[in-house]
Order: structure tokens, then C-alpha cells, then sequence
């Protein structure tokens, strides 16, 4: 299983991973179309992103979301109704929706913000689990 | 495949703001198919959904026209609101016609994919008038923009079978099944009167199709009557946008938001996701509610045997969604999966029983006496597949059962059939009797109000005694809750517009449990309010239970926790941000208001509608008989204590129940007098000109109908 990594301790909140994903998915650099989403608390920099833990795929109510081949969990975008349902139920809160977007967008671990990260503190790790 | 019979193309209407702004007529009589305009009229006076159906109804039928005059329509509409996707319970079809039962308009609702489906398959309402002298399909192809009316008499009638096939002919492949649905009735619904219709979707995950019910007043029998064997609409490509709404962006909040509050909060409150409605089989019977042998008493030891976790356990498959439309995340529609058949025509196979929800457990289960959960799935899944109303079905043979055990009926009159409480054998063969089109089965399936006639005129029964116990109202059958001691329930099952039906007004534990409404001021109000409240999920194709089978965390904090403020807004929200208008939670109340009294008036010019019609039977107010009032004696004598100041000590058992009875009755007249006077009726219940005004339905057609009765 791939999943995005944070390391909190090295994290400097630049947030260049933010538009790194904004701009390789949605061609924007709009900290609200990113799949991870820095916060900020007391200069402690936390990652909200997709722990790839799958709960979003059995309340889906169109069927549309699946774990791939590396383990990641995907949206059918073709089967996806737009319900936000998956938005509302994500435990991790990153599950995310814009409104100008039929359908929710979560972090498929695909590392384009490891490189874009100036620190180094994203990785993915890869399990077999 | 059969013959085609007609077929036209036609380019689907965009949708704007949730209206189409088109309506579809078809005529299976002489296979003529017509576009109709929306009209703003309708928009701002009826709104959609019951209203719509209503309002072309109302122009279809006469004050002669009966149920199985060619004349009489089914009507179907979805409402404006209904297919959005981001917000739970938000597919609901609401269908009108000309009771069977009644004499009078019904409506009923039900989920499944049919009506967002024929919506955006460009059509706000569906009319289907005339009859066929053969069975007929009739398919509506909303991407290809194609309408055929085909033979269908090769088909099989009942739904299990006929939507499973109709479903894999029209989709073509199994990834195109989840695009079709299909509205159906049965065997049964040729043979009996309270016939139901099934609006199908498929279920990817359990790889069959599932199906929810627009039960009651005997939909299916009209269905059928007209040679309809099915509908049929197909349309690929839901989004969240297809309501083409006045701002998403804000139906994309309210949605998140709720589902938020679904995923935090319903493993605490009712478990809804986990079980569905049937989870409140064991709170019914603890507090002396849960209909037993024909709501004689309010629970039983055995109930225990049907409790929630045993269906849980044993039967339903869990962990799974379970809606019957997208982005419901309450995802209440059960099912058991590989249930094996014991009796009837399908012994021996395995099927998929959509259910038992509450209605089902109770009247199946508890009313019959019937503490067996393979028996009440069973019947459940028969009733689904014939055709059959299960709750008249229930109420209807708890009132058999009860006539049989007081030797009111006897074996000869019953073919032999052994119908006492308990006996689901019996109450099998009474279901495969109405399939069959044979035997007693047939006479059941005429619904309590012509039994009770029957049962005098020819079997010789007691008519006093089957008026208290036959619990009927205006001709349908009361739904399954025992409410003797909620007066406001009495009133909410019996001052209704179609019969005592829980979907106008549920105040049972307000009333009772809680003691929230005390007055008859208060009471009144509650059956003002929850109506209204109540029909305007119809209006606009939305399901009650996401309304209040889950609350905010803080609703409690609430003036008014009952009405779950937060959710009332949220639907006006969602209403403005679907259609653009600027309604509050009053103009809410307001726009059902119109319907309701349209339908009120409605029934009037149906010869229904007065006050001698809203009229319950005693079993409904209190109790009947010596068993019952002694089951609960220490109650009853405490009240006669405590509201009448008598001494129960000094008096006979006969006099105590003639008095309760006196009492009651009376107090049901005084709750009468209130909430007509809350709704703005007369002492006959009949809408005054000056409501009609006040509320913007002085229409003359409606004034003429009123003015004959003031």
C-alpha cells in the first residue's frame, strides 16, 4: 500500500506541497483544490491528507470509490455522483469538495509533493499490507 | 420482446432550477402520448410532487369517477428538490390517484430510482390515464429521448421476477443496471384491492434489484386494472448538477454538513445505518405502542424473539449502503440476502427480502401475533413480490384474525383456513390465495371497511362489535402504531387527508412519553404544524426520516427540539438554492398549506372530506373490550379516578368501560373542534372561504365545492 507520509518535526509550513497538488490537478494555484492541507497550530505545522484507510469506500452510495493495485484508494470519477457523502464520513477530514468540481478529490499518493517539498518532509511509504 | 405498440422521440427538457417545466400524459386507452407544460401557476401553487399529481388529477376525474373508471389517473412526480444527491433522502416519487379503498385521492411515496430518473428524463410528472385491453410495458429512454408502449403479456407479473428482467433488458449490461428502474406491482394486485406499487434500483453490491414501496391505497390495483404490467425509465449520467440548481455551491455545504452530523451521531441516536426503521420494534414495546393482535394491547413478553438484534444477527446483511437513492448516508433500506423460501410458488429458492422495516415487523409480526421472524420476512417478501400493501395487508388480517377468535367468523366462512392470531401458516396461504385470485384470500384482499360488511350481512357478525374493532378510517387501514393513549395521535391517524397514515403527523412520543403537548391548544397546533411540516416532503420529493431520525448534538438546546429547528432550515436552504425563490420556514408551512387544503377540498368533491369521515373507531381511542381494559386496568382505573372523579372501587367492570369510553370519545370530539379551528375549517371541517384566501387558493374551482357545505 502507497500512502503520503509527514514529518512534523522537519515540516517549515512553506506549503509549496499544497500548490504543488493544486497546480498538478486542477492547474491553479488555489490552496483549496490541494489534496493535503497544511495547518498551522502554534508554528507546529500538522498535514491534513488521505491515510489511504479505505472507510470512504463501503458508505459510498454511487460505488465509486476502490482501492487500486498499489493500494490507493481512487474515485471513479465516471461513476461518481457528486453526493459528498465520503466528504462528510472521512474520519481524517481529507476527503475534500470544491464547488466548482462535480465530484471530491483526495490525495492518491502519487509524490508530486514529496518533490516538490524544499524540506524533504513528505515521503511516500510503501507497504504490503 | 413484445410487439411495439407506439413509439415516439422526443428531445428531453432541460432542466432549470429542479423543474423540467414538461409533464408527460399517456393514455394506454388509445396509446396517445402528450407534452404538457408546467405552468407557473402550478410552480407557485402547488409546488411539485403530491401537488403537481393533485392538481392533474383534480382536472382528470369528476365526483362520479371511480377508482376503475378509464378516467382515473395514476400521477407521479418527483418534486423540485427531488435527485439532488448531496443531501440524504432526496429521491422520493410521490403517486396519486383515485383510491380503491377509499373513493378518494391517496397519495403514497416511495423511494428507488424511478422518479430523479423520469425527471431528469425531462419530465416533472408522469399521468397515466385509460386502460389497455392487454398487458403493456411502457419504457422512457431519457438519453435517447425515446417513449414505446410495447405488448407485455409474456412477462411475468410478479416483481422479484419482472423488474430482475426488465432491468437486464433495458441496461443491456450489467454496468448499465444501476441506470433503470422499474415501477411494478404483482399477481396479487388483480385480485385484491389494496395492491401496491414497487419502484425499483439495482443493487451493484448484492448484484440483484432491490425495491421500495408506494404502498398504500392501492396503487398496484389501478396499475393493473389499466393492463400496465410496467414502467420502465432508463437515463445514465446522474451529477450533482442536474438540477441545474440557483446555487450549489450552498446545497454542497448544507450536504457536507449533514453528513457529517450522520457520521457522528447515528451510531448514538437511532442506528440507523445498522438496522433502519426496525429499530424501534423493542422502544415500541416497552412503551406499551407496538400493535399487538389487533392493537388490543401495546407490546408482548415475545416480542423479543423480533427484536432488532435478531435481524441483525441472523438475517440482514450489515456494513454495507444500504440507500435507495444516491447520497442518502442514512441508508436505511435493509435487506436479508439469501433468505430461503419455506411456502408458496418460489419454495426452496433463496431471494432478497428488502426489509423488515418497522411497519413490517409490527403488522406482520406482533399484530398478527406472529413472533417469528422467518415468518414475518417471509410475508414481507411476499407482500413485495404479489403486490400487497403490507400494512392493510396486516391490519386487515389482525382484524380477520381477531373476528375469527370471537367467533365472529368461523372455519366455513374461511375455507377452512384456521386464521387465529399466531397462525402464519394460515396467514401464508391467505397471501398465495391472493396471487392466485382464489378462495377467502380474495375477500380479505377487499380491506376492513367492505369485510366489515361482509362479515355482517352474510356471516351473521355483530356490527357494533366490527365497527370498534375494525381499524379503518375513511377505507384505509390504520398503520402500526398502538396510540389509545396519545390523543394527539388519534387525531394524527384519523383527521388526515387520505387515512390514518404515520406520514402526516407522528406525535406519539411528543405526546405521550414526552407530555410536550398537554392542551388541546397544544395538541391542535401540533396537528396544524406537523401536517404542513410533514406534506411539504411531498411537495418537493424529499424523505421524512433524515428530517428527524437524527438530530444536531445540540437540538436539545432548541426551543422547540421537536420540530429540529436546524434541519428546517436546513430545507428551506436547500429549496432557495435549488429553485432561486426566497421562501422562509413560514412560507414553508404556507406552500403545503395550499396543498393541503386543495386536497381536503378535493376529498369533499369526492363526497368524503366532513367530519363524519374523520371519525376513528374506538379500538383506536381506547378499550373495547373486558381483555383489553383488564390487561391495563390499574391505567384505566386511575384515570377514571383522576380525569372523572369516579371511584372505579364502587363500579362494574361494563360501567368503567362504558365510562373511558364517554370520556374519550368526548375528548376526541374536543380535539376535533381544535385543530379544525386551527386549520381553518368549520365545525364540519370544511375550509372556509376566508382560510382559502388568507392562504392564496380562493380558486373558484375549489370556492364552488366549499359553498355547497357551509
Amino acid at each position: 500500500m502507497k500512502v503520503l507520509a509527514h514529518k512534523q518535526e522537519i515540516c517549515t509550513g512553506c506549503r509549496e506541497c499544497e500548490l504543488a497538488c493544486s497546480q498538478a490537478f486542477f492547474k491553479t494555484d488555489d490552496r483549496l483544490k490541494s489534496a493535503i492541507r497544511i495547518n498551522n497550530n502554534f508554528n507546529t505545522f500538522h498535514a491534513t491528507m488521505c491515510t489511504q484507510c479505505g472507510e470512504c469506500i463501503d458508505m459510498c452510495t454511487a460505488h465509486a470509490i476502490y482501492r487500486d493495485k498499489n493500494g490507493v484508494v481512487r474515485i471513479d470519477k465516471k461513476k461518481c455522483v457528486g453526493c459528498l457523502g465520503c466528504v462528510g464520513f472521512c474520519s481524517e477530514l481529507s476527503m475534500f469538495y470544491s464547488d466548482d468540481q462535480l465530484v471530491p478529490f483526495k490525495c492518491i499518493a502519487c509524490s508530486i509533493c514529496v518533490k516538490a517539498c524544499p524540506e524533504n518532509a513528505l515521503e511516500i511509504l510503501v507497504s504490503k499490507a | 420482446m413484445g410487439k411495439i405498440l407506439k413509439q415516439i422521440r422526443y428531445t428531453p427538457a432541460k432542466i432549470e432550477r429542479g423543474y423540467s417545466n414538461k409533464s408527460l400524459y399517456i393514455n394506454v386507452g388509445d396509446l396517445r402520448i402528450e407534452e404538457k407544460e408546467v405552468t407557473e401557476f402550478m410552480k407557485e401553487k402547488f409546488v411539485g410532487g403530491k401537488g403537481f399529481d393533485l392538481w392533474y388529477l383534480w382536472n382528470a376525474v369528476t365526483p362520479e369517477t371511480r377508482w376503475d373508471s378509464p378516467e382515473n389517473e395514476i400521477v407521479m412526480s418527483v418534486g423540485p428538490l427531488g435527485g439532488i444527491t448531496q443531501y440524504s433522502g432526496t429521491g422520493k416519487t410521490l403517486v396519486c390517484a383515485i383510491s380503491p379503498l377509499t373513493g378518494i385521492p391517496i397519495d403514497s411515496n416511495a423511494g428507488g430510482y424511478f422518479g430523479p430518473l423520469l425527471k431528469f428524463a425531462g419530465w416533472d410528472a408522469l399521468e397515466l390515464q385509460g386502460k389497455a385491453e392487454k398487458d403493456l410495458i411502457i419504457f422512457i429512454d431519457g438519453n435517447e429521448g425515446l417513449i414505446s408502449i410495447e405488448e407485455g403479456e409474456e412477462y411475468p407479473e410478479d416483481t422479484h421476477l419482472l423488474a430482475e428482467e426488465l432491468t437486464a433488458r433495458f441496461a443491456g449490461s450489467e454496468e448499465d443496471k444501476v441506470h433503470v428502474s422499474v415501477v411494478s406491482s404483482g399477481s396479487a394486485a388483480r385480485h385484491v384491492l389494496m395492491g401496491m406499487l414497487n419502484f425499483s434500483f439495482y443493487d451493484p453490491r448484492r448484484k440483484t434489484v432491490r425495491v421500495k414501496q408506494a404502498a398504500r391505497g392501492g396503487l398496484g390495483t389501478i396499475l393493473r386494472d389499466k393492463h400496465i404490467k410496467a414502467l420502465v425509465v432508463k437515463f445514465k449520467g446522474i451529477k450533482p448538477n442536474l438540477n441545474n440548481p440557483a446555487d450549489i455551491a450552498a446545497i454542497n455545504r448544507i450536504g457536507v454538513k449533514y453528513h457529517k452530523e450522520m457520521h457522528d451521531l447515528d451510531e448514538k441516536q437511532n442506528g440507523m445505518r445498522k438496522i433502519g426503521t426496525a429499530n424501534t420494534i423493542l422502544v415500541m414495546n416497552k412503551y406499551d405502542l407496538l400493535p399487538t393482535r389487533n392493537f388490543q394491547t401495546g407490546g408482548d413478553p415475545d416480542a423479543v424473539k423480533i427484536s432488532p438484534e435478531v435481524f441483525i444477527n441472523q438475517y440482514l446483511t450489515q456494513g454495507l449502503h444500504d440507500g435507495c437513492w444516491y447520497g442518502c448516508t442514512m441508508s436505511c433500506a435493509k435487506a436479508a440476502d439469501h433468505f430461503k423460501l419455506l411456502t408458496g410458488p418460489y419454495a426452496g429458492q433463496c431471494v432478497t427480502v428488502d426489509g423488515p422495516e418497522y411497519e413490517c415487523a409490527a403488522g406482520l409480526g406482533s399484530n398478527l401475533g406472529i413472533f417469528d421472524p422467518q415468518a414475518i420476512l417471509e410475508q414481507n417478501f411476499y407482500c413485495d413480490t404479489y403486490g400487497i400493501d403490507l400494512i392493510s395487508y396486516a391490519t386487515t388480517v389482525a382484524f380477520i384474525m381477531e373476528c375469527y377468535e370471537r367467533e365472529q367468523i368461523r372455519p366455513e366462512h374461511t375455507g377452512g383456513l384456521d386464521l387465529r392470531f399466531g397462525n402464519a401458516t394460515a396467514s401464508l396461504e391467505l397471501l398465495h390465495q391472493m396471487s392466485r385470485g382464489e378462495g377467502f384470500g380474495v375477500l380479505a384482499g377487499l380491506g376492513i371497511r367492505r369485510l366489515k360488511q361482509v362479515f355482517v350481512e352474510r356471516f351473521g357478525a355483530d356490527p357494533k362489535l366490527l365497527e370498534d374493532i375494525g381499524m379503518e378510517n375513511k377505507g384505509l387501514e390504520y398503520s402500526e402504531y398502538l396510540h389509545k393513549e396519545s390523543l394527539a395521535q388519534q387525531g394524527g391517524f384519523a383527521l388526515t387527508n387520505k387515512g390514518p397514515q404515520h406520514d402526516e403527523a407522528w406525535l406519539i412520543f411528543m405526546d405521550m412519553v414526552n407530555n410536550q403537548i398537554p392542551t388541546f391548544e397544544d395538541k391542535a397546533y401540533a396537528l396544524y404544524y406537523y401536517p404542513m411540516f410533514r406534506t411539504w416532503f411531498g411537495l418537493c420529493g424529499l424523505c421524512k426520516l433524515p428530517w428527524n431520525d437524527i438530530v444536531p448534538a445540540d437540538n436539545y438546546k432548541t426551543d422547540t427540539p421537536a420540530k429540529v429547528p436546524e434541519h428546517v432550515q436546513n430545507y428551506v436552504d436547500i429549496f432557495n438554492a435549488v429553485t432561486g425563490k426566497k421562501i422562509d420556514q413560514d412560507e414553508l408551512i404556507r406552500q403545503s398549506e395550499r396543498v393541503y387544503n386543495f386536497q381536503r377540498v378535493f376529498n369533499i368533491r369526492m363526497g368524503s372530506g366532513l367530519r363524519k369521515h374523520d371519525k376513528a373507531p374506538y379500538r383506536s381511542l381506547g378499550p373495547v373490550t373486558a381483555e383489553e381494559y383488564l390487561s391495563r386496568q390499574e391505567r384505566y382505573d386511575k384515570q377514571l379516578r383522576e380525569l372523572q372523579g369516579l371511584d372505579p372501587a364502587v363500579m362494574s367492570l361494563d360501567e368503567k368501560i362504558a365510562a373511558t369510553r364517554a370520556y374519550r370519545e368526548k375528548q376526541f370530539e374536543l380535539l376535533t373542534d381544535a385543530v379544525y379551528k386551527r386549520r381553518g375549517w368549520t365545525e364540519d371541517g370544511v375550509p372556509t372561504p376566508e382560510h382559502l384566501k388568507e392562504i392564496g387558493m380562493d380558486l373558484p374551482m375549489l370556492l364552488e365545492v366549499v359553498e355547497k357545505h357551509l
